[in-house]
């Protein structure tokens, strides 16, 4: 435990809406080591995001921590002030957004915005700065960083900006690097270049990195470990391999499926998950997934699923996996293996 | 599935289509910019086929499914639809086709008008063009709902009662509405959750079976698109740089920027994906005010020679149904 960089115990985060409590992280807990590569992934409204704003203690009103604790090093950031936080942000996580238009300020020069996050954290003269946000955006491949160091963000193009967005994130040098969709509101070949540059820098500067995306693609490249979250719960957590060649939960035999297969000749009708995910104001009694699974029994939507393990450092939320669980041909055939080649 | 698809029975053939947007500016309005978005394409879609679009953004995918549609001037070009050009017809008359010629927008949140109930969404286009009043209006409505997946009760809500995935179902039905022959999907699964968009797609599917629908599906997903589409396109900066089945172009891509493509595309596999390739083109796309001379994709591609600079290259058959605009294919 005492090598762990970042563990998050039985977190719970809900937001506190006219409509009532709507409770987007219901209790989830993982860790991660020093230099990892860790993908979460997740539809819209699974908690991925909000898991990722609540350890950086960036949630705006009217979210809250409601319960659990997320020790970063050993502290626990949940107790937190304010003005601890700033100290941890930046310096120790850092993190990068889906948007990076909306995330850099248009009416500063991006070098400024470099500079400004390095001479917050670091004693250093504002030359010393300047020098040091021309090597960031050299390291993250902006060409010719000298001139490029004095250009608004609009005279950046979107690869560009996300590029800056990370010399910005990792200026200060952090632990830990949150990013969060860091390549949805790019184009594919775009994407490539963003994703290589992370591999890179992940290298390099051998920082731990959380990515949370929609793209099951995305995390099979970068990440050796990945966490599945549906309906506010981790459904599953295993190495990358673990996850696309044995999944053990439904939800995930179903994202893999409902994906079509590049070199597949014959044209395959998808399988797709039927239905739509829970409310969370309302969340159901028992496994959210119940609803749409295939696999589903009474017991399923009676009470929600504890951990099973299948492997080490595999496990999943479900019933299905208890010892005592009636035998289903289908169930554990699933796999991905095999099925994509180049 | 090979569809058994006759070569003369085209439904709609683009010819030369040049879409350029000209914006005035300075105190007199003296200078003019024009944004080339689309310059010069050309391509047949059969009846019953599904044709693919793919490029990256501003490459004129979208645009071009705009201007076949008429819902921008075309500058230049024809768009001839069942044996009639409808690129210079004026509105009036283009409204007889838009009967026949639907569209499907990407954004399901921002395209149904969330002050109307999804029955009358559904039925304006009954309205529009006469089709059905009262009790019959009321029926084909309810057809339509059940036929994609919603239920009659839906009727009488509104748009923001429904999920993504839904809504975007209620734009598939009002453009169904009007029983046309030939849907323009821009971007339609983008905007959608992974195990809500094969729920689309499926439906797509079994409509164009049922109904013998043609598809043009414009995306950037090139794995969805390669699943849906019986031929595809690939676009860059305003041109289509090829054109061929879909399996050809997956197993046989022929120009660079295809094969850079294709390369970049995350495949959800952590052994192919480590041991795959990857060509990471560098750059960005060059601006469409100003593109390059000669071959456009010249600035980001490995293979540039001189010739590329300034010779713009042929679009032309490689291989059966099989076209490329590369100048290595005529070493």
């Amino acid at each position: 435990m005492a090598d762990k960089l970042l563990v998050v115990k039985d977190l719970k985060t809900s937001f506190f809406t006219h409509v009532g409590e709507v409770q987007a992280v219901r209790g989830v807990s993982f860790d991660l080591s020093a230099g990892e590569a860790l993908g979460i992934v997740g539809e819209s409204g699974s908690g991925k995001s909000v898991t990722s704003l609540s350890l950086m203690k960036l949630l705006q009103y009217p979210g809250v921590i409601k319960e659990g604790q997320i020790l970063f090093e050993g502290n626990d950031l949940v107790g937190k002030t304010e003005k601890e936080m700033r100290k941890v942000r930046g310096n120790d996580i850092a993190m990068i957004f889906q948007d990076p238009m909306t995330s850099l300020n248009p009416v500063y020069t991006i070098g400024n915005q470099i500079i400004e996050a390095i001479l917050e954290h670091q004693n250093v003269t504002k030359d010393q700065a300047r020098q040091k946000a021309i090597k960031m955006l050299e390291l993250v491949g902006i060409p010719s960083p000298e001139s490029r160091v004095d250009n608004y963000p609009h005279e950046f193009s979107g690869g560009m900006r996300q590029r800056a967005m990370i010399a910005i994130a990792l200026s200060c040098e952090p632990k830990l690097l949150i990013a969060d969709e860091p390549t949805t509101a790019l184009d594919v070949t775009i994407q490539a270049q963003i994703l290589e540059l992370m591999k890179d820098l992940k290298e390099k500067i051998n920082t731990s990195i959380i990515l949370i995306t929609h793209d099951l693609g995305v995390v099979a490249d970068l990440c050796s470990r990945i966490i599945v979250m549906y309906g506010g719960l981790i459904m599953e957590e295993g190495t990358a391999n673990q996850v696309f060649y044995e999944p053990k939960h439904p939800y995930t035999m179903g994202l893999l499926k409902s994906i079509p297969k590049l070199h597949k000749k014959e044209k395959e009708r998808l399988i797709p998950i039927d239905g739509t995910p829970p409310d969370l104001v309302k969340p159901p009694t028992g496994c959210p997934f119940y609803a749409r699974c295939e696999y589903a029994m009474r017991i399923c939507q009676e009470q929600i699923p504890p951990y099973f393990s299948a492997n080490a450092g595999h496990r999943a939320m479900c019933w299905r996996m208890h010892p005592e669980a009636p035998i289903n041909e289908n169930y554990s055939k699933v796999s991905n293996k095999g099925v994509n080649h180049v | 599935m090979s569809k058994q698809l006759n070569d003369n029975d085209v439904l709609l053939e683009v010819k030369n289509l040049k879409k350029h947007f000209v914006s005035k500016h300075g105190l007199l309005a003296q200078h003019t910019t024009r944004v080339q978005a689309v310059d010069g394409v050309s391509f047949k879609i059969r009846r019953g086929e599904t044709l693919g679009l793919v490029g990256e953004s501003g490459c004129g995918k979208s645009t071009t499914g705009r201007t076949i549609i008429r819902l921008y001037d075309v500058t230049d070009g024809e768009v001839i639809f069942d044996g009639k050009d409808i690129s210079k017809i004026s509105q009036s008359e283009m409204r007889h086709y838009r009967k026949r010629i639907q569209m499907i927008f990407q954004d399901p949140y921002a395209s149904l008008n969330s002050r109307m109930t999804v029955g009358d969404i559904i039925g304006e286009p009954l309205d529009i063009h006469k089709i059905a009043q009262g009790e019959e209006r009321q029926k084909i409505i309810w057809n339509l709902l059940e036929r994609v997946g919603l239920n009659k009760e839906h009727a009488n809500r509104y748009p923001h009662e429904f999920s993504g995935g839904q809504r975007q179902r209620i734009g598939i039905a009002r453009a169904l509405a009007v029983n046309p022959d030939f849907i323009i999907c821009d971007e339609p699964i983008s905007a959608l959750d992974v195990s809500i968009q094969a729920q689309v797609v499926n439906m797509l599917e079994d409509l164009q079976k049922e109904l013998g629908l043609t598809y043009l599906f414009i995306a950037h997903d090139l794995s969805m698109v390669k699943h849906i589409s019986d031929r595809i396109g690939v676009m860059y900066l305003g041109k289509m740089v090829e054109l061929a089945d879909s399996n050809e172009l997956y197993d046989n891509p022929n120009h660079p920027y295809t094969q850079a493509l294709l390369s970049a595309i995350p495949i959800p596999d952590p052994d192919v994906t480590k041991a795959a390739k990857r060509i990471v083109l560098q750059g960005d796309v060059p601006s469409p005010i100003n593109p390059p001379s000669g071959c456009r994709f010249r600035t980001r591609c490995q293979y540039a020679m001189d010739i590329c600079k300034e010779v713009e290259p042929e679009f032309k058959e490689i291989a059966p149904n099989h076209f490329s605009a590369c100048h290595l294919n005529n070493k």
